[in-house]
């Protein structure tokens, strides 16, 4: 295998069923359904094919991971393989018996996820009403003796009360705070008229980011995950398309990235028909944008090649429709304009306004 | 979060991290919830022997008797301090 990278990290979305309506939710538009969801035994395969692969990280995410009853398995599994686990958790439906159960089978960490300080944003962000449910399973976590890591999106509709978000984040005993400003995919980029913030707003968030980092410094890790839009350059996204991760989606399709699934141009393979190891080392998805060949100018002539890897693809591909171009955030590409003009618009007087779209499955039961 | 090791500290892995030997690429390392970091031989073989178990002195002896080495006191505790403050090792 000289040449071609071994992946570290395997997103393992076992669902995208959830409790939560995020309207910055980064799954496809198209949610996937119960039953087009990979069977137990597709998981464990999964897993080992990982592990041969190189990967030692699993991180059970979603959806909402805790609706499937066969977690535990998936990570005892984990666990024999000697590969980490990490449940990436909305914290909705995780009890006692459950975490124990979790634990015993060998749970590594969990990340909990809030979307403010208070029950109104959850309400909001999330149309859950159950905040209190989110307090009880830091409290849960802990109690289990995992290190509780805390996530929260920030927005326009959030940044204002990233003041309390930290409190309440520091007050549930976190270790690590991840502050992720929106990245403007899937529920977000159908949103993201409503959920971009101005650039005086996020300026002052930024402040008690750092001020309370500081403070902070012997309690809790604190991340900021970049506004990208705001930057004059592209994320690094991934380390580079097919590197150091891959994702797994709830249908079995597998992907460079967790937001992939959005590039409609692409064909990307199932374990259902390949194994792990030829998805990732010889399928055309993962071959497309591997390293710097594919690039075409600026990045091709850029000093930041190996930098930025020339962005994000699934960006390139959500904005102009074609994911083999310089990521629109940078400063340099020929389509900077289509970020620069939702900056623009962000920035009047109210915002771009319009009205909030929540995450919700795509088949509805109200027509029948 | 950060502990100045004494000779009669015990430490040992925090719960969060976990030591693996990787045979795919034939490294040994330590993995957290958000990090790989990759091990150096010295490194793995301290972590490797913090369970709770034994004290810096006894960890010492042992990686000296290991290793064939003498006078690695200063540097384990050094090492301690650094993993400790990274929240890689805790004392029990």
């Amino acid at each position: 295998m000289s040449g071609t990278p071994q992946p570290y990290g395997l997103l393992a979305e076992v669902t995208h069923r959830c409790p939560l309506h995020c309207v910055y939710c980064s799954n496809p538009l198209a949610l996937l359904e119960r039953q087009d969801e990979l069977a137990t035994d597709d998981w464990l395969r999964v897993i080992d094919q990982a592990a041969e692969l190189g990967v030692v990280q699993v991180h059970l995410s979603g959806g909402e991971p805790l609706v499937r009853g066969d977690l535990e398995t998936l990570v005892a599994e984990c666990r024999r393989l000697g590969l980490y686990t990490n449940l990436i958790t909305s914290g909705l439906g995780l009890t006692e018996s459950r975490t124990e159960s979790l634990v015993a089978a060998g749970l590594n960490s969990a990340q909990l996820s809030i979307q403010g300080d208070a029950a109104e944003s959850t309400d909001l962000v999330a149309a859950s009403k159950r905040f209190d449910k989110k307090e009880a399973a830091a409290r849960i976590i802990r109690d289990a003796g995992l290190p509780l890591n805390m996530n929260v999106v920030l927005h326009r509709l959030n940044l204002a009360r990233l003041n309390a978000i930290i409190d309440v984040c520091v007050r549930w005993g976190a270790e690590r705070l991840e502050l992720a400003n929106a990245q403007y995919y899937g529920w977000a980029l159908r949103n993201r008229e409503q959920l971009m913030p101005g650039r005086a707003q996020l300026d002052d968030a930024v402040g008690v980011y750092r001020r309370r980092k500081a403070e902070l410094a012997e309690q809790m890790e604190m991340l900021w995950i970049l506004p990208d839009y705001y930057e004059p350059y592209p994320k690094p996204c991934m380390g580079g398309w097919a590197q150091t991760a891959l994702t797994v989606a709830p249908d079995g399709v597998v992907y460079p990235c967790p937001v992939a699934a959005e590039i409609t141009t692409m064909e990307f393979a199932s374990v259902r028909e390949h194994d792990l190891e030829w998805i990732w080392t010889r399928s055309a998805a993962f071959e497309a944008f591997r390293g710097t060949e594919w690039m075409p100018d600026p990045c091709r002539s850029c000093v930041r090649k190996e930098l930025d890897f020339g962005g994000c693809r699934c960006q390139a591909f959500a904005l102009t429709g074609d994911a083999g171009r310089t990521d629109p955030v940078c400063q340099h590409s020929p389509d900077h304009h289509l970020v620069r003009d939702a900056l623009v618009r962000a920035n009047q007087d109210g915002g771009a306004g319009g009205q909030l779209v929540h995450r919700r499955p795509t088949v509805s039961t109200r027509g029948r | 979060m950060t502990a100045a090791y004494e000779l009669t500290a015990t430490p040992r892995l925090a719960t969060k991290a976990m030591l693996k030997h990787d045979r795919v690429r034939e490294v040994q390392l330590l993995l957290l919830p958000e990090r790989v970091v990759l091990l150096n031989t010295s490194s793995a073989a301290i972590l490797g022997l913090c369970d709770g178990s034994r004290t810096v002195r006894q960890l010492v002896e042992k990686l000296e008797h290991d290793f064939e080495a003498t006078d690695l006191a200063n540097d384990v505790i050094s090492f301690l301090n650094d993993a400790s403050g990274r929240g890689w090792v805790v004392v029990t």
